[in-house]
């Protein structure tokens, strides 16, 4: 089977932004074509993953706003939302747009404008989290809960069910704010140190300040073909070697155990399935650090670790950018942000620049690479194996 | 006002209802009021920052309620936040959980009266 190439990639600078959707999203579009050296005329799909630049500025139509700015006329376009995890939905459409035969050339762009949104006398902050937590079930939505909140809860179980200490999820804080300074395009690029993130502001009990991503806006665009014609294009490409989506209950409580994500899983299983490959193979991840907990659960799902044994590795420096197992090395939605519908473009970029060997200070060893894009509190996910030709 | 499990006839319960049963996808056909039982603390947070027409700081638990050989779980606020994992709570009905009006979500589009659980 002719698989599908990654060849070209881009991400406008992530943080707060003056820009609105639209000028965001041709921004990362607008580069990703130069990068390849593509023209616009050339695309037979063009979609974006946006979550809700609806609700946050009243822009609806974003894809065919983007076809139109960009000369994608003629394009076929969708917008794809998946909630947090629209990204990495977006990768698989244009993964299947290509592995179908439906296109021999796709472009994805993610993005989302979060900041300076929110009505006159709403604070943004509070505005973007009612916004997100939109996505929860009214049974859910009527106690004000919040994806903070179930972060709170399920660190407080994880922290219980395997005797953790609190410092755990402040070495991921730690790690991931270390690799975002040697991002140039990062939201925040700046160290912090344990006791900082032990002692800021306590946001959602055990949870805390520096646990938790920043509300970003931002926007990543990637551009797909067949493998058989990558070099016909450029000779710096990566495949796709597995890609997987999976989803698990709406309501975040009905599920067994709270501590698992099985979209996660049964998401990783099919990456890893369609890729002939295991959690061993994987170099280096990109792993969708919204809360700090995520962190160690989506490790633990995709099988890099023991269940309840992620935040050992944590604390051992495993996942350091020096360590076995790399996580997060763009800074991670941490402290490079987390545009909600770009960030699974985003993780994507980082893993293509690692294959490459084009991510500069941030560069690893890798062949085999692995993001996994979670939406909702895992409600739905998407998992995709990148590698090498 | 009651705080209803729905039960298919499998005996699989889920709270909130689905149209079809979860697990083994029969329609729900039976509910079973859990208003008067005492649940167990399975996890709970304090969160500080919430959204608009949400009380400061909200406190909120998941709850797990046996009925016979089963469970089922509730989310809800909390009364207060002195609770620990593995405490009982029973149910106390409240009116308004939030204001309907100040977010995002249509205020007829769902109801917004429910349980709130208090330790016991």
């Amino acid at each position: 089977m002719d698989r599908v190439a990654i060849i070209g990639a881009s991400m406008t600078q992530f943080g707060e932004r003056d820009a609105w959707i639209r000028d965001l999203l041709a921004e990362a579009g607008d580069d990703c074509l130069r990068d390849a050296g593509v023209e616009p005329s050339e695309l037979d799909h063009l979609y974006v993953s946006n979550m809700a630049s609806g609700e946050f500025e009243g822009q609806s139509g974003v894809m065919n706003a983007l076809a139109h700015d960009l000369g994608a006329l003629g394009a076929y376009t969708q917008r794809v939302d998946q909630t947090s995890a629209s990204g990495g939905a977006g990768v698989y459409a244009a993964w299947q747009s290509v592995a179908s035969g439906a296109s021999e050339l796709t472009l994805l762009v993610g993005g989302e404008k979060m900041n300076d949104t929110a009505p006159e006398g709403v604070e943004n902050t509070a505005f973007a989290t009612d916004v997100i937590a939109s996505l929860t079930h009214p049974a859910e939505y009527k106690h004000g809960v919040t994806l903070p909140s179930f972060a709170g809860m399920t660190a407080r179980r994880y922290l219980h069910e395997y005797d953790a200490p609190r410092e755990s999820l402040a070495r991921v804080a730690v790690k991931n704010h270390k690799n975002g300074v040697d991002n140039p395009n990062a939201h925040f690029r700046k160290e912090i140190d344990v006791e900082t993130a032990m002692e800021s502001p306590v946001v959602a009990d055990p949870l805390r300040l520096y646990d938790f991503c920043p509300i970003t806006d931002g926007s990543a665009a990637l551009l797909f073909c067949p493998e058989s014609v990558a070099a016909e294009y450029t000779d710096d490409y990566v495949v796709v070697s597995g890609i997987g989506g999976a989803t698990d209950t709406h309501v975040v409580h009905e599920r067994d155990d709270p501590t698992t994500m099985g979209a996660v899983a049964d998401s990783g299983a099919t990456a890893y399935e369609m890729a002939d490959r295991d959690p061993e193979d994987v170099d280096v991840a990109e792993l969708h650090d919204m809360f700090t907990i995520l962190e160690f659960l989506q490790a633990e799902d995709l099988g890099f670790f023991e269940k309840g044994h992620a935040w050992e590795a944590a604390m051992d420096g495993v996942t350091d950018r020096d360590g076995d197992l790399p996580i997060n090395t763009s800074g991670g939605l941490k402290s490079k942000g987390h545009p909600l519908g770009a960030s699974g473009v985003a993780q994507v970029h980082e893993l293509y620049e690692q294959l490459l060997g084009a991510a500069g200070p941030r560069q690893v060893d890798a062949d085999v690479a692995l993001a996994c894009n979670v939406g909702g509190f895992g409600n739905c996910v998407t998992t995709t194996i990148l590698e090498q030709p | 006002m009651s705080l209803d499990a729905h039960r298919c006839p499998n005996g699989h319960l889920t709270s909130p209802p689905h149209t079809r049963c979860p697990t083994c996808g029969e329609a729900q056909t039976e509910t079973v009021d859990l208003a008067d039982r005492t649940a167990e603390v399975v996890t709970w947070t304090e969160s500080q920052a919430t959204p608009p027409g949400v009380r400061q700081p909200n406190a909120i638990a998941i709850v797990e309620f046996a009925v016979g050989d089963e469970t089922v779980r509730q989310i809800g606020q909390l009364v207060d936040a002195d609770v620990e994992i593995g405490d009982r709570v029973r149910p106390v009905h409240v009116d308004e959980l939030r204001d309907p009006d100040a977010g995002i979500r249509h205020p007829d589009s769902q109801a917004w009266d429910g349980y709130r659980f208090e330790r016991v």
